[in-house]
Formats: C-alpha cells, sequence, structure tokens
C-alpha cells in the first residue's frame, strides 16, 4: 500500500486494485460477527483454510473473515460470493463437505440453507431469505461483502470515494448543508440533527477543535455499534475524516468500551492503515487538510456513554456529567468545541456524500431520515442485526425479519432504548418505528437495542431489572437518580419478593416524576421509562404480584413453587446433586421430592431436569 | 525478569505524564499487574501530579478496575437485557457455586476471578459468557462444570 499523495494518485490505485481482482473469483466468507464469534466461526475459518489447503485451492478460492452477516440466530453463517449464497449454521466438521460439493462441484447444500418454516422451501440465495428482505443496507452494506482488517477491500468497495469527493470542490459549509439537508440524526438515541451539531461547533469561536466518535455502547441488549466497529472500521474512520474537515477539527478521538476488545484492536489496525496510506495525518491526499485520530479506551462506566460524563473520563477524571449548556458543540474536551457522535451516525456519513443528502432523505419518514440498525434480540426466532428504513413497524421487525415469536409463543412487548427505554406492547405492533413513533407510547429510539419478550417475561422483573442495573450505574453525583433509583429498585424488589402494598404504585408514580424533572443528565431523567411503560401497559402484572402474590410469566422466585411430579420423574438425581440449598431428597430410580422449607428457589433442578419433571407454579 | 518498578516504568515512558493519561496508565497497569497495587498506585499519583485520592476515586468508579488482585482466568457472566431474560442469573449463581465465589471476587487459588458485565454484545447467543478472550455462546447452567474444566490448573 502506497502513502497517498492525491486524489488522482488514490484513484489510479484503485482502479489498478479493480482490473488486477476477477470479479467472478470465487469467494468464502465466513462471518466473524459478535453473534458468530462465541459459536465457533474461528473454527470454522481455520477448517477452511486446513481444508483448501490440502486441496491445493489456496489462491483459486478466497477466503475471508466477514464482519456481521445478520442473522446471528443461524450462526455460524458462511457467505459464497460471487453468487451471494448464504450458508447458515455452519461448524468446522461440515466443511469438508462444503468444499468438496458447494465449492468443487458447484452444488448447493439444502441442509446448510434457510428454510421456510411454512413450505419447506429452501432459500439458497441472500436475497430470497425473508430475514433480508425488507431491509435496506446502507451502514451494513458492506458487512458481508469486505475482510476489515483489509484496506484494499474497503477501497475495492469504493471506499474512501466519498471523502475524495469532499476534498474535491467542497467547502466545509457545503458538507454542513449537505448533512442537514439529508436529515440525518443522531444514532446514539438522542436523536439531535447531526448537520446542526456540525453548523454550532464549526462557528464556535476557537482555533482548535475536537471531534469524537462515542463507541461506548452501553446499553444492554445492544451490538449494533461492536458490529460496525469490527466489521467496517474504515467506514466510521471515513465518516469522522469528513466531519473532522467540516467542523475544522485538527483531532479525533474514537471512545471504545473495554468490553469491546476486539473492536478496539480492528479500529486500531484501520488507524494505522489509514495514516501509513496518507488517509491520516498532515495534509491528507494532498487537499492540505491535516487530522488525526487516536483511540481512548472506556474504563466500565455506563453513564459514559452520556456525551459530558464521556468527556470528563477522557480528561482522566471520573464519569460524572456536567450540566448543559454549554454544550459540547460550543466548549467540550479540553473546554474545546468539540462533535460528539456515535459510531453509526459517523458511519452513515459516507454513503450520504457519495450518493447525496437527498437520496437519504427520500428514505424514511417525515422527521427521521435514512435507516437504523437494530439488534433484534429476546424471544424471536431470527435474532440478529438488521437496518431497516426508518418508519419500518414493530410488526415487521418481529414478523416478517424475525420469524415470529420462538417456539410459537405469543409476544409480550418490545424492549427498545435500554435503561432509557420502555417496553412496548401488542397494541403498538404496527407502529413505525421512528424517534417521534416511539416517544408517544413511552419509550425511546435510543441506540437501536430491539428485545423482544413474550409470556415467558415478567414485566415487573424487567423493570426490576433495568432499575437494578441504573442503580448501579447512577454515578451518584445528582439526588435525584442516586437516591431515586435506590427507591425504584428497593420497591421493585419488594413487589418481585411478594411484599409490595397498593401504596407502591402510586409512591413509584411521584418518584419518577421528580426524576424525571430535577435529574442531571438523560440516566436519571430517562430511568423512569422502564417503570412508566410497564405501569401504564402491565398494571395488571403488578396487581397480580401486589394483591395475589402471583407471578404470572414464573419469574420472580420467592413467589414460585418447585415440585416434583412423581409420575414423570425417572429418579435420575440430576437436580439432588445440583440443588445448592440440598432441599431435594431421592434415592435412585425413586421419585423425588423438593423440601419445601429449604428450597431456595433457585431454579436450578428446573434447568437441570432432561424429563421436565420439575413443575414450577406460582 | 522486570521488577515491578521497572515494569511501571515503562508503562510511564509511554504517556506524557499529564493528568489525562490516568485511566490509560490504570488501564496498563492493571493489565500489567493483574490488579491495581497500592504501591504502584502511589507513585502513578506522583508523577501524573495529581492526589492519590483523585487516583482513588476514578479506580473505584469505574466498573474495570480492581484493587484486589484478580485470579488466573477472568471468567464475565453477561447479565445484558438477553442474558437476563435468558436465565444470566442462574448461569452466574452456577459458576459462583462451582468455584465457590462470589461475583466481583477472585477463589483463594487465585485462578479465578468472576464478574458479571453490563452487556458484551453478543445479544443474539443470550445467555453468554467469557472465560479470558473466549466466548462461550447459548450457554445452560448444565454445561458449565465441562466449560470450566481446561481452566482448573
Amino acid at each position: 500500500m502506497p502513502k497517498f499523495e492525491s486524489m488522482n494518485h488514490l484513484e489510479e490505485y484503485r482502479g489498478r486494485l479493480l482490473s488486477s481482482r476477477n470479479p467472478q473469483e470465487p469467494q468464502v466468507l465466513v462471518c466473524g460477527g459478535p453473534g458468530c464469534l462465541p459459536v465457533g466461526s474461528e473454527e470454522v475459518a481455520a477448517a477452511f483454510q486446513a481444508e483448501l489447503k490440502q486441496r491445493g485451492l489456496n489462491g483459486k478460492v478466497v477466503l475471508k473473515e466477514s464482519g456481521c452477516q445478520g442473522l446471528c440466530a443461524k450462526a455460524v453463517k458462511v457467505m459464497f460470493r460471487p453468487q451471494e449464497i448464504a450458508y447458515q449454521q455452519v461448524t468446522a466438521e461440515d466443511v469438508p463437505e462444503i468444499v468438496e460439493e458447494t465449492l468443487v462441484k458447484g452444488k448447493i447444500i439444502d441442509k446448510f440453507c434457510y428454510q421456510d418454516p411454512d413450505d419447506g422451501s429452501v432459500k439458497a440465495y441472500k436475497s430470497k431469505v425473508p430475514f433480508y428482505q425488507g431491509q435496506r443496507l446502507i451502514v451494513l452494506g458492506k458487512m458481508d461483502l469486505i475482510d476489515p482488517t483489509s484496506l484494499d477491500d474497503y477501497l475495492a468497495a469504493g471506499g474512501y470515494q466519498a471523502l475524495q469527493k469532499v476534498f474535491d470542490g467542497m467547502s466545509p459549509e457545503a458538507v454542513i448543508d449537505a448533512v442537514e439537508r439529508s436529515g440525518l440524526r443522531g444514532r446514539g438515541g438522542g436523536g439531535f440533527p447531526t448537520g446542526r451539531k456540525w453548523r454550532l461547533c464549526r462557528q464556535a469561536p476557537g482555533d482548535i477543535k475536537y471531534l469524537i466518535c462515542n463507541g461506548d455502547e452501553g446499553d444492554p441488549g445492544a451490538f449494533m455499534d461492536r458490529a460496525v466497529m469490527e466489521g467496517d472500521p474504515h467506514a466510521v474512520l471515513e465518516g469522522m475524516i469528513i466531519g473532522a474537515y467540516a467542523i475544522g477539527a485538527i483531532q479525533g478521538y474514537i471512545y471504545v468500551r473495554h468490553e469491546y476488545p476486539l473492536a478496539v484492536k480492528r479500529l486500531a489496525l484501520a488507524i494505522d492503515q489509514a495514516r501509513d496510506a496518507g488517509l491520516l495525518g498532515a495534509d491528507l491526499l494532498g487537499s492540505g487538510f491535516s487530522f488525526d485520530v487516536k483511540i481512548s479506551k472506556g474504563a466500565g462506566a455506563f453513564v459514559c456513554g452520556e456525551e459530558t460524563a464521556l468527556i470528563a473520563s477522557m480528561e482522566g477524571d471520573i464519569g460524572e456529567p456536567h450540566p448543559r449548556p454549554p454544550y459540547p458543540a460550543v466548549a467540550g474536551l479540553w473546554g474545546k468545541p468539540t462533535v460528539i457522535n456515535n459510531v453509526e451516525t459517523w458511519a452513515n456519513i459516507p454513503a450520504i456524500m457519495s450518493h447525496g443528502p437527498e437520496w437519504y432523505a427520500a428514505i424514511g419518514t417525515e422527521n427521521s431520515k435514512g435507516t437504523k440498525v437494530f439488534s433484534l434480540v429476546g424471544a424471536v426466532n431470527h435474532t440478529g442485526l438488521v437496518e431497516v428504513p426508518m418508519g419500518t413497524t414493530l410488526r415487521q421487525m418481529v414478523y416478517d425479519l424475525g420469524g415470529g415469536i420462538r417456539g410459537g409463543g405469543e409476544f409480550k412487548a418490545v424492549q427498545t432504548g435500554g435503561p432509557s427505554g420502555g417496553c412496548i406492547p401488542k397494541q403498538f405492533l404496527d407502529l413505525p418505528v421512528d424517534y417521534d413513533s416511539l416517544q408517544s407510547v413511552g419509550s425511546i429510539m435510543g441506540s437501536g437495542g430491539m428485545i423482544v419478550m413474550d409470556e415467558t417475561s415478567c414485566m415487573v422483573d424487567v423493570a426490576r431489572y433495568f432499575l437494578s442495573f441504573l442503580h448501579d450505574e447512577s454515578c451518584g453525583k445528582c439526588t435525584p437518580c442516586r437516591e431515586g433509583t435506590k427507591h425504584l429498585l428497593e420497591i421493585l424488589t419488594e413487589i418481585t419478593n411478594g411484599n409490595g402494598t397498593e401504596e407502591h404504585i402510586p409512591l413509584m408514580e411521584e418518584l419518577c416524576d421528580a426524576m424525571a424533572a430535577a435529574s442531571l443528565c438523560g440516566l436519571g431523567q430517562s430511568a423512569v421509562n422502564p417503570v412508566l411503560s410497564t405501569l401504564k401497559y402491565f398494571r395488571e402484572e403488578y396487581e397480580a404480584h401486589i394483591r395475589e402474590k402471583k407471578c404470572p410469566a414464573l419469574v420472580c422466585r420467592p413467589l414460585l413453587k418447585y415440585t416434583v411430579d412423581p409420575e414423570t420423574c425417572t429418579g435420575c438425581l440430576a437436580c439432588v446433586r445440583e440443588c445448592p440449598a440440598d432441599a431435594i431428597h431421592g434415592e435412585a430410580a425413586e421419585p423425588h421430592l423438593i423440601d419445601q422449607e429449604l428450597c431456595v428457589k433457585c431454579g436450578m433442578c428446573h434447568a437441570v431436569c432432561k424429563f421436565d419433571a420439575v413443575k414450577v407454579e406460582s | 525478569m522486570m521488577t515491578s518498578q521497572q515494569k511501571l516504568e515503562t508503562i510511564l515512558s509511554r504517556y506524557e505524564g499529564v493528568a489525562a493519561d490516568l485511566i490509560p496508565v490504570l488501564q496498563d497497569v492493571q493489565d500489567e499487574f493483574n490488579y491495581l497495587p497500592k504501591d504502584e498506585l502511589k507513585i502513578v499519583a506522583g508523577r501524573l501530579q495529581v492526589s492519590l485520592t483523585r487516583v482513588y476515586s476514578v479506580a473505584t468508579f469505574f466498573k474495570m478496575f480492581s484493587l484486589e488482585p484478580r485470579g488466573k482466568h477472568l471468567i464475565r457472566v453477561c447479565l445484558g437485557t438477553a442474558c437476563h431474560l435468558r436465565g444470566g442469573q442462574h448461569l452466574v449463581e452456577t459458576v459462583g457455586r462451582r468455584l465457590n465465589v462470589e461475583p466481583g471476587h477472585a477463589t483463594e487459588d487465585l485462578q479465578f476471578s468472576l464478574e458479571t458485565v453490563g452487556c458484551l454484545g453478543s445479544c443474539a447467543q443470550a445467555p453468554l459468557m467469557m472465560i479470558d478472550a473466549k466466548y462461550f455462546g447459548r450457554m445452560a447452567v448444565d454445561k458449565v462444570p465441562k466449560i470450566l474444566k481446561p481452566y482448573k490448573q
């Protein structure tokens, strides 16, 4: 890779690169995304490497480890190009057969293809799989196309062309105009118009300005940004360089949470590659503009997703937020004007510049333009990463993309927006998802976590879970949040323990009012959403816990009773061995008995019973 | 074999020695020593010219830092939303019971530390845990003994 001295130099290189590549060359892309990695994608990739080598196919078949291919439920995913055949549930043991049949003989093996649950038809090609139909891939477009560790791959896929277009005669103001016209709003959750933020920062007085990419994806249940940072790191960098040019920043930072070691590694590699290629550093591509990027690793604090807390921690202090104004766009890092945008926001910028703001603004709804990436997880058949136009309905996401509720169960709610969001019930399944509509039903867009729940989820427990998270993560600076989360958690714990009283519900509502009005930052202000939304839509579940001391979803342990069905029990002793309280008595081949006095209701016996003989009731 | 002081000097030599370096320096110290030893923290405070109370405040604010020695293997059990709904709490209890350790602590023989994490970001494979850099997805309590075995000495 040469150091590009000019835009022409880069374009010549790209031309040579493309002509040296044969588009018909067979490629195997093993998904190395957040969904496939824990299920053995590295072993699958290693098996392909060994098998291709053994068969002398090295150099004839290109093997790559790609970013997230989306359909995590069917991990490990493998994509064959140029045909775009999408295999699923591949293990290392399957690889010799796949190489022989598919790569050598050109035959599609049905058992590795998506099968329609209704008619059993085989969908071998990505474009035919319902999970991908209805998606609009802008941010995730290169995920199953490139090797994220290869700058050549990014360039061959049109990477850094947006930057060239910007340098080729666009003024910083014109760039900001374009971003403003595109209608792009912050993808981290706040939804502030990106162009307006950039303009505020550009207009703020001062020669030194900073730019930060917020990769502190803290919402539990969300992995969109992790997938983008790991799967297409140069897109984030390209967006940042364009943003830096627009606002006049000299230095950028990517703040990544330390729980994402692979994202840190991929971004560090991309930064080194970009620097060596003259895409970062002094006088980028001979444009006269200089900009560099550093990685700043988070140290584990949810509140650091809040921009002023993030800045405080980058300055070497604890992550406590500060009152706004002044906004970071005016006084941010080291007191200098600073633009902070989320990973997905930055990754949208190259596409907006390449295709034009009008193209982008034509996608989505009136006030929410473009697409949004969601991590669709929980009780759906097709868990994974999806990117849909704004305005796609919850029903489309849960049923068309998500393939419906797992195990044929009943949809109960979808939780969006992480701990700052709410639970949306069934009656809103046809809600078009955008910033405003989610807010209108008591939730928020947030960063894109979408957790689907069925009847096995207890909504009081879900509220308690989020409050436990928020109480733990509240930085403690302001009283309404510090004390409010503590008391909400205490009340919710009482209710889930069966000690709830009628006074608890109005007391929680009162606490929520005070917290929403008086908390310093978004964490405390929105911490009330999990409570208020479940109280609003699932009040009968609270009442069942309080009045009848029952948990209808069979989740809240103190309200459960475990018994062994003597008819079904085979006397295998598995539960006797596993019970942490020694509460189960029994001999081999004799039905076991649970001592209710000793039972701690941990559910271990239920989990280990292979014969479904342990019954739970409330 | 470098002495503790040499190790710390190597870390500090990578930084400018200003207050803003505090968190990355502490991260490097923890990487090197596996926790934040008291003596090293005093030296860090002096060299970065920040008060020891500020060092302590930062070290106790952020979740990743440990002021106690940690085990050789770090087990992190995810308690993100998807994992919570799929039994993450049962998972952490099972691991804790198998190893006789409470979350946030190390086993007596310092072979393991057990921690819970807000989210590991592999939500589609919930419930999830990590041992060192390796992920274990779609976990179940009955898979725990077999997974722990190779890490026990």
